[in-house]
């Protein structure tokens, strides 16, 4: 196999939650990344899941140095971005894209379809000519699927599947070799998702980038990930193809998850075992001791109270953190 | 159906279906002109049955039961007929229905943060449905929001009441809504995609307590979602919709296994399902969702619709039986 274009090694990243009304009380910090590693590869799509606090929008934004990290290292094509200078870093920014879940939110109202998607390309080819600018622009709306004569139009003017692939444009105008999509088709509906991630894995045959795909979706993330990472309480739970985890989860959290999810066929779902969890995520102020699953995990005992599992490497590739997996 | 029964030991063969929607439509004035949201909607409902409304955002399906409750916004105006029990409840003035909302029929939302009412403990805001429609005094209706709050699993219920909702987890707040609903012992809940802000695991423990309810069998449900999974599991009837009108309805047997309308085909083909990893790219719809104030003067679905024929471009399809229990709203001759 190539060498991984990214490396992530035990990443941290922590919030500092402020003490109090005058700065006096003993801040608390919640640990949202708690140590994860991976390596993904060129033309690699990773799927994050995890429920919501789970740290997956934390993790896709601290790859790309949105958010400091507290400890460990990215890795990208051998660099290790937390030593880069600002300049060089902004260097590579050209190469680290993203897509929000939000479309509207993440385009400015007051410039046109045209002059966001070329937003990158002014920032980093500035020498262009216009009427280049303009021929590239439109050439990269009409492969995202928008037509090339709405180049005028203002955001407010499209739809919000429409305005996912404004977003998409802008993040791959300057051919980008990862793009970190964050919830990108969670606000669209049904029938619109499926034509985004139709548009995502056409452009990455196209184009031989890295997609990392963070989703609550799991049949979304089924559909378009190679690997799969769960997330819980900012700690990696399982980790394995995705056909793999699909297949047979090992980690009761991977399990339960898979079984949580309806499945559109009357009679195989109203004949399904489904894995109930009991309780709510507890908070990241406050996690569990020991495995953070285990408060409420049905296979939990003393061992998990005490002791952190650790992220076994299983020799078939599938990674899983549970005392109790094999059991 | 199971309904029968019932509705015959109650007042014989003859007892009206629980609810009755003939021709209802819903406009809303903006100052871009007007919004046809619901485009003339009929349909039945037992009592006991549970109905899967299903469409994507635009389809109407939300307005047509905020015309029933009476919460639509204020430029919002329905007209045509609505029984509920045989009674014309349709643009009743205030008193008249709050005779029946929250006591016959009560309607849970998708946001229970913002659908509870965040200045009163959770118990003072269940306590005053049953006073004010069982004229309950404040300890026999404590007594029986703790049970009911007990009935729909939340911990510590006795201590939890005097709660406020920001106390509670997303989940629980859903619960407590549910439980607000379920106090006065509805004959019809109305549930409003109940689980789409919760994540998954959330989600699977309210879908299990609704799927109580129903089997408990006194009270018909209405769940509109856009989430073909959750219909499959716990309806009997679902009706689809799109741009306002219902496109097809049926058993959940025949509108998953055999539709006839290509919107619902083309919804199904669209999910990615969980428990197959099938060919590489997924099925689409085409296109965009319609502009609701620019319809197409034919059939709304024709500009995406990849059986179009010549007719479809002028007309709009009438919902029509097509066999079985089944309708739909096509031009074609298909099955």
């Amino acid at each position: 196999m190539s060498a991984p274009s990214l490396s992530v090694q035990d990443l941290k990243v922590h919030f500092h939650l402020g003490g109090g009304l005058f700065g006096r009380r003993h801040a608390a910090v919640v640990k949202a990344v708690d140590g994860v590693s991976f390596d993904l590869h060129p033309g690699e799509t990773l799927g994050l899941v995890g429920e919501s606090g789970c740290g997956k929008s934390t993790l896709g934004r601290a790859i790309l140095r949105l958010l400091p990290s507290a400890g460990g290292r990215v890795m990208w094509r051998g660099r290790d971005l937390g030593k880069l200078e600002p300049e060089a870093m902004r260097q590579i920014r050209r190469e680290m894209q993203i897509v929000f879940q939000d479309p509207l939110a993440a385009l400015n109202p007051r410039m046109t379809a045209g002059e966001i998607i070329a937003e990158p390309l002014r920032t980093f080819q500035p020498d262009l000519g216009a009427n280049e600018q303009r021929r590239r622009v439109q050439e990269m709306m009409a492969k995202v699927g928008l037509l090339p004569r709405q180049i005028n139009r203002y955001p407010h003017e499209f739809s919000g599947g429409q305005c996912q692939r404004i977003g998409i444009a802008r993040a791959m105008i300057n051919d980008p070799k990862l793009i970190v999509c964050d919830e990108p088709v969670s606000a669209l509906d049904v029938s619109i998702q499926a034509q985004i991630v139709n548009l995502l894995m056409d452009l990455q045959a196209d184009t031989g980038m890295s997609l990392i795909f963070i989703s609550h979706n799991l049949s979304v993330v089924r559909h378009i990930s190679h690997r799969i990472l769960v997330l819980y309480l900012g700690r990696v739970m399982e980790f394995a193809d995705a056909e793999r985890i699909y297949r047979s989860p090992r980690h009761p959290y991977t399990q339960a998850l898979i079984s949580a999810v309806p499945i559109p066929d009357p009679d195989l779902e109203r004949q399904r075992r489904r894995i109930t969890l009991q309780g709510d995520l507890p908070s990241s102020l406050n996690p569990p001791s020991g495995c953070v699953f285990r408060t409420r995990c049905p296979k939990a005992d003393d061992l998990c109270t005490r002791e952190v599992p650790p992220l076994m490497p299983a020799a078939d590739g599938h990674a899983v953190a549970c005392h109790h997996w094999d059991r | 159906m199971p309904s029968t029964p019932r509705t015959a030991e109650r007042a014989g063969a003859e007892a009206p279906p629980l609810l009755e929607v003939s021709n209802l439509e819903t406009n809303f004035s903006t100052p871009d002109g007007e919004v046809p949201a619901v485009g003339g909607v009929s349909f039945t409902l037992g009592r006991d049955e549970t109905l899967g409304v299903v469409g994507e955002s635009g389809s109407g399906k939300s307005q047509i039961f905020m015309s029933i409750m009476g919460l639509l916004s204020t430029n919002g105006r329905a007209r045509g007929s609505v029984k509920f029990d045989g009674e014309e409840i349709l643009n009743l003035p205030r008193a008249g229905l709050n005779r029946i909302r929250g006591d016959r029929m009560s309607m849970i939302f998708q946001d229970p943060m913002t659908s509870l009412n965040p200045y009163l403990t959770v118990g003072r805001q269940l306590t005053e449905v049953l006073v004010t429609h069982k004229g309950m005094n404040e300890s026999e209706a404590r007594e029986a929001a703790v049970a009911m709050l007990d009935r729909v699993q939340i911990p510590e219920a006795g201590r939890r009441i005097d709660m406020y909702p920001h106390e509670y987890s997303g989940g629980m707040r859903q619960r407590a809504m549910i439980a607000m609903a379920l106090l006065c012992r509805p004959e019809l809940l109305i549930a409003d995609e109940p689980t789409t802000a919760l994540d998954v695991t959330i989600q699977a423990q309210i879908l299990e307590l609704i799927g109580e309810i129903r089997a408990q069998g006194s009270t018909a449900i209405i769940l509109i979602t856009h989430d073909l999974g959750v219909v499959a599991g716990l309806c009997d009837r679902v009706m689809v919709m799109y741009a306002g009108r219902i496109v097809e309805s049926g058993s959940v047997a025949d509108i998953f296994y055999r539709p006839q309308h290509p919107y619902t085909e083309g919804l199904l083909h669209s999910m990615p399902r969980l428990d197959e990893k099938d060919a590489k790219r997924l099925a689409t719809i085409p296109g965009q969702p319609p502009n609701l104030q620019r319809l197409p003067p034919g059939c709304a679905f024709e500009p995406r619709c990849q059986h179009r024929i010549e007719v479809c471009k002028t007309t709009i399809p009438p919902l029509r039986d097509s066999g079985a229990g089944r309708r739909k709203a096509c031009h074609l001759e298909r099955s």
